[in-house]
């Protein structure tokens, strides 16, 4: 049998292969690191996350003590009974307590006013931790005496200085201090809600704890035995959840903590990641030429008597080995860059946090990078297995690659599947995993057609009359081996990358911009009584300002849903609808920014009739209420069936008091209310002297400054975007690395051209003008990708998420597309120096 | 001394299909080769030369036909199973010379042996590398040798696993008249030490010359198959 025959047979020789993979690449090792470069980057990125994500949550872990300051903290959103005071009084070792709201603070030195979170404190609080202050002792003895500790953005924005007094309510207050970090707060918390701390025995005095205020009850518990915290919770578990209340222990911070920046994490992670797979893309291009070149070294090999299987190991080795060296530069490069990081996210860290190495997240980072390396590669690696011995008798026999080859489909498929279960370890659900990756997967085709295109318009629109110089360059675009693919998927998706969190930053400002545009009211004064609603009104009168709405705010409960399709729902659902307050209005008219939707609107009811309320149409979907189901309110212990008469559309971008329930008018005028007057000042002395002059008049009632909002919002959002265009640079960085990888990668083949031409009588500087505008060219067109897909993904959001129309601003799409032009046409000339500079005959003779 | 026949083609044909068109490069070509005799194959350019080559050294399939190799044959093998048989009894040249340009010349040599999993392989690829008079050279590049020089690493490669047939495809193509004179003496030279049967696939009327057979190709088909009077 010939089959038996032993000269058929040959053992593979493991060691030989990997003999041969490291006498084949030690003459390409500076190549080989070129194509390893594009993941450096990658890897680094997502190791620096990992390596900052793991020593969070260590500092988490060992501060969270001090970002709660107690061992257990019960919160209330109302008084408590003295039922529950009695339970809560004998609950820790040492305990304090703490009133929290939002109010106006009035400067008395300069006459500034503005919103911040007033907290009144009694006791030792913090048990852990400190309030840091300036002077120190300041959060020592603010307590003794009627003084406050001030937040120090609010004290830099009025210029004020310990010793000013501040007035809250009707209370002068002396400032004791500059506050500069609350237990577990943050720059963007501080940013978003100032605290100004004054001492709980002063806040009755300030006469700011009336019906209607919105204060939330805190008590804070130190136990000399922490252990026994999760006991005593657990036994006093029914009564806090009858009235209401809320605990939260050390554990449960550490949980919830952990929770939110694991969010932010994964955030960082899946930026690393699209940079490291525009990474992956240039090391799948440059392998693909790389094995290209060896056709010859492959086929000869084979005709020598080398295996199919033995080739593609010989190559597959040599990519393992690379892929860990760039995995293992990656790894350190974001242990470094971890460093980094804390400076980049300091106003979202509420702890101290103390960097160390990671080694899970080197790890991670390692295995990360070998395993897309070599996924990518595999596409170009697999053709290694058809590369027939006749190639070494005679060039360009037959294709190297075939695209019918099913072990590169289920390769593609196998990248698909790894870049989606990644995906789906970053975020909570696999839809949301999915969608990422057909986000990616999308953005990557359609960058793909558009260099297709790209490539066939070239080819058939560049007029045969035009210059030859406009020709060559053009015609480099389709030539065989060209890059344009692959550059303009990865310059493209860098583009669209920071683009579209441009423009995202742009609909948000807008979003909120718009609303104070025209004739819409651009100031809110809140928490007026009853008794004030008609001065303040006078008030805003005396001013010249209009009027623009005024309306009463009534709190009630949900006690109960007789609705048909809630009772089908799980009782946590019906346990979540009735949880918690709800904030309505009663009224005979819908305002401009309402449209019923379903059922009809009955604005007035007489005394003893059935009372029908109008649900917004998000709110009714979300208790599972519709038109017809009947639903029982708590108005301070006051029961009230009502039927649900219709639902309305609202329009929350409106800056108007918008509200989810609204009774008629007829039912809630006796309730405890406050009222909501909305104005519109156009002038900002006038809006600094009407505050003033509220808040002197009426301490109790809060201004809220669309100006300050927006100002508020500008600064959070710069803060979010720095940390953004953070993670974006290492997809623009890489996207560069992969463009020097790929102009490197074609040098030699320039090289040859670059000679012919010069031989025929080419001049430097045509031949400069050829890869110029080339280049130019290429990056134009990429970067017009990119940013027509930033485009077409914002209108999507801009239109469907945000529910906004969509304007880009042209100036800085101009300016990105220009730099982006430039910095393709420089790197691509300063490469190409070597073309230019080497003499034809040292090329001609070799 | 001939012996018996090495190599047997037997009623091969090559035809390719481009673009919806058949082309028959090769049609129905019968042929024998004795171990350890010479042959040419001459014909002008597109006449099927390389084609047989390929077919001859297991580098293709023959589209019908069957061709045998030391008994071997060739067709009903996989291509694994093809390259152990060239690994194992086929020696190479090639008119462009096809040397790694990552290996050393020491190194280009000792693969075929390293292939088969021979041990203490060295000193036999330095032998060769002295016959072929570059034995200095041995830790030379590729790029770092003359055309001559390269090709005269790639006879050594040739016959360092002692193969029972040489295939020799255009050997001095790419070299001038002296250089082609002394790789020309040196391959004949080490083929009749080492008693392999050499087949030259060449335009060059003066090489065909040398052997002791010349077949003539023309359109695919055998035209002529003569020993050679001269020799």
């Amino acid at each position: 049998m010939q089959q038996d025959n032993p000269a058929l047979k040959r053992s593979v020789n493991i060691s030989w292969l990997f003999k041969m993979a490291w006498r084949d690449a030690r003459r390409n090792k500076s190549r080989l690191f070129l194509f390893v470069s594009s993941i450096i980057l990658g890897i680094a990125a997502l190791v620096a996350v990992y390596s900052f994500r793991d020593n969070m949550q260590r500092d988490i872990d060992n501060q969270a003590k001090m970002l709660t300051g107690a061992d257990l903290t019960i919160q209330a959103r109302k008084p408590v009974s003295a039922k529950t005071q009695a339970v809560l009084d004998t609950l820790g070792n040492e305990k304090a307590s703490e009133r929290s709201f939002a109010s106006m603070i009035y400067f008395l030195k300069n006459q500034g006013s503005r919103l911040v979170q007033v907290r009144a404190l009694e006791g030792n609080y913090p048990f852990y931790g400190t309030i840091e202050t300036t002077p120190a002792n300041a959060a020592r003895t603010f307590q003794q005496e009627r003084r406050a500790l001030v937040d120090k953005t609010v004290m830099l924005q009025f210029n004020a200085k310990p010793g000013d007094s501040i007035k809250i309510g009707s209370l002068n207050f002396l400032i004791a201090g500059i506050l500069d970090k609350a237990p577990g707060q943050t720059g963007i918390s501080a940013t978003v809600a100032p605290v100004v701390y004054i001492p709980l025995k002063y806040l009755e005095q300030t006469g700011l704890t009336k019906i209607g205020s919105r204060i939330q009850y805190k008590y804070y518990y130190r136990y000399n035995k922490p252990s026994a915290v999760a006991t005593q919770v657990k036994k006093i578990q029914p009564l806090l959840d009858k009235e209401g209340l809320d605990t939260e222990t050390v554990e449960s911070k550490k949980e919830s903590t952990g929770k939110s920046f694991r969010d932010v994490s994964r955030f960082l992670e899946l930026s690393g990641f699209i940079a490291l797979l525009l990474g992956c893309i240039g090391v799948g291009s440059a392998i693909h030429v790389y094995i290209g070149e060896k056709l010859n070294s492959i086929a000869t090999l084979r005709c020598l008597g080398l295996k199919a299987w033995e080739a593609f190991l010989i190559y597959l080795i040599q990519i393992v080995f690379i892929g860990f060296i760039g995995a293992v530069l990656g790894a350190a490069l974001g242990t470094i860059i971890q460093f980094a990081l804390p400076m980049v996210l300091k106003d979202f860290i509420p702890v101290e946090l103390t960097l160390q190495i990671s080694w899970l997240a080197i790890g991670q980072g390692v295995l990360l990078g070998l395993i897309i390396s070599v996924l990518f590669a595999l596409p170009s690696l697999l053709s290694v297995r058809t590369i027939s011995p006749l190639n070494a008798i005679r060039h360009s026999f037959e294709k190297s690659t075939d695209p019918r080859d099913p072990l590169k489909w289920f390769v593609y498929l196998l990248i698909l599947l790894f870049v989606l279960a990644f995906t789906r370890f970053q975020m909570s659900s696999w839809m949301q995993a999915a969608v990422f990756t057909a986000s990616i997967l999308i953005a990557f085709l359609l960058l793909f057609g558009l260099s297709r295109l790209l490539m066939w318009a070239v080819k058939r629109v560049i007029p045969s009359s035009s210059s030859y110089l406009w020709r060559q360059g053009f015609a480099n675009l389709y030539r065989p081996n060209n890059q344009t693919l692959m550059l303009t998927v990865s310059i493209g998706l860098s583009a669209a990358f920071i683009c579209t969190l441009f423009f995202v930053q742009g609909i948000l400002i807008k979003r909120v911009t718009i609303s104070a545009e025209g004739n819409q009211a651009n100031m809110i004064l809140f928490d007026i009584q009853n008794e004030q609603k008609e001065a303040v009104a006078k008030l805003t009168r005396d001013y010249k300002l209009p009027v623009m709405n005024q309306v009463p705010v009534v709190t009630v409960r949900i006690e109960k849903i007789y609705a048909k399709k809630a009772l089908k729902d799980t009782a946590k659902d019906s346990k979540r609808a009735t949880q918690g307050e709800l904030r309505v209005t009663f009224q005979d008219t819908l305002t401009s920014a309402e449209k019923v939707t379903e059922g009809v609107w009955k604005g007035k009811i007489k005394p003893g009739a059935q009372v029908y309320v109008s649900l917004e149409e998000g709110y009714a979907k979300h208790i599972h209420a519709g038109v017809g189901d009947s639903i029982v309110f708590n108005v301070q212990g006051l029961l009230i069936p009502t039927v649900v008469g219709s639902l309305r559309e609202v329009n929350w971008a409106r800056m108007q008091t918008n509200f989810r329930v609204v009774f008629p008018t007829g039912v809630l005028e006796d309730a405890p209310q406050f009222h909501v007057l909305m104005t519109r000042i156009t002038s900002n002395d006038v809006s600094a002297n009407f505050q003033s002059a509220v808040v002197k008049e009426f301490p109790n009632v809060s201004v809220i400054d669309l100006g300050l909002i927006l100002k508020t919002l500008d600064e959070l959002l710069s803060k979010i975007s720095f940390v953004i265009q953070f993670m974006a640079a290492f997809s623009m960085a890489t996207g560069w690395i992969v463009l020097v990888s790929a102009v490197l990668t074609s040098r030699g083949q320039r090289l040859r051209e670059s000679v012919l031409l010069r031989t025929l009588g080419a001049s430097r500087k045509q031949i400069l003008v050829i890869t110029a505008i080339e280049y130019l060219f290429l990056g134009a067109f990429s970067a017009g990708a990119g940013i027509i897909l930033a485009l077409g993904g914002s209108w999507l959001l801009a239109v469907f998420s945000f529910d906004t129309s969509f304007t880009p601003s042209l100036l800085p799409i101009l300016l990105l597309f220009t730099l982006i032009c430039f910095l393709v046409v420089l790197t691509g000339v300063l490469n190409s120096r070597k073309v230019l500079n080497t003499p034809p005959l040292a090329v001609l003779n070799s | 001394m001939p012996s018996e026949n090495i190599l047997h083609i037997e009623n091969v044909s090559k035809i390719y299909k481009s673009a919806g068109k058949e082309l028959t490069v090769l049609n129905n070509v019968n042929f024998s080769v004795e171990g350890g005799s010479t042959l040419a194959i001459t014909g002008p350019s597109g006449s099927g030369k390389t084609t047989l080559l390929g077919l001859c050294a297991g580098l293709d399939r023959s589209t019908t036909g069957s061709v045998k190799l030391n008994g071997i044959k060739l067709d009903e093998l996989t291509e694994d199973q093809r390259a152990a048989v060239r690994n194992r009894y086929i020696g190479f040249i090639f008119q462009n010379f096809q040397l790694m340009p990552t290996l050393t010349a020491l190194e280009n040599v000792m693969v075929p042996m390293e292939l088969r999993g021979e041990k203490d392989i060295r000193t036999h690829a330095m032998d060769l590398l002295d016959k072929v008079g570059l034995a200095e050279r041995s830790h030379h590049y590729p790029v770092q040798l003359s055309g001559g020089e390269q090709q005269r690493v790639s006879l050594a490669r040739a016959f360092s696993n002692k193969p029972a047939i040489l295939f020799a495809d255009e050997p001095t193509g790419n070299l001038d008249a002296e250089t082609s004179e002394k790789i020309e003496k040196l391959m004949f030279e080490l083929n009749r030490d080492a008693g392999t049967t050499l087949i030259i696939v060449t335009h060059d009327l003066e090489l065909a010359m040398r052997t002791n057979r010349i077949i003539k190709i023309k359109g695919g088909v055998i035209i002529s198959d003569n020993p050679n009077a001269t020799r």
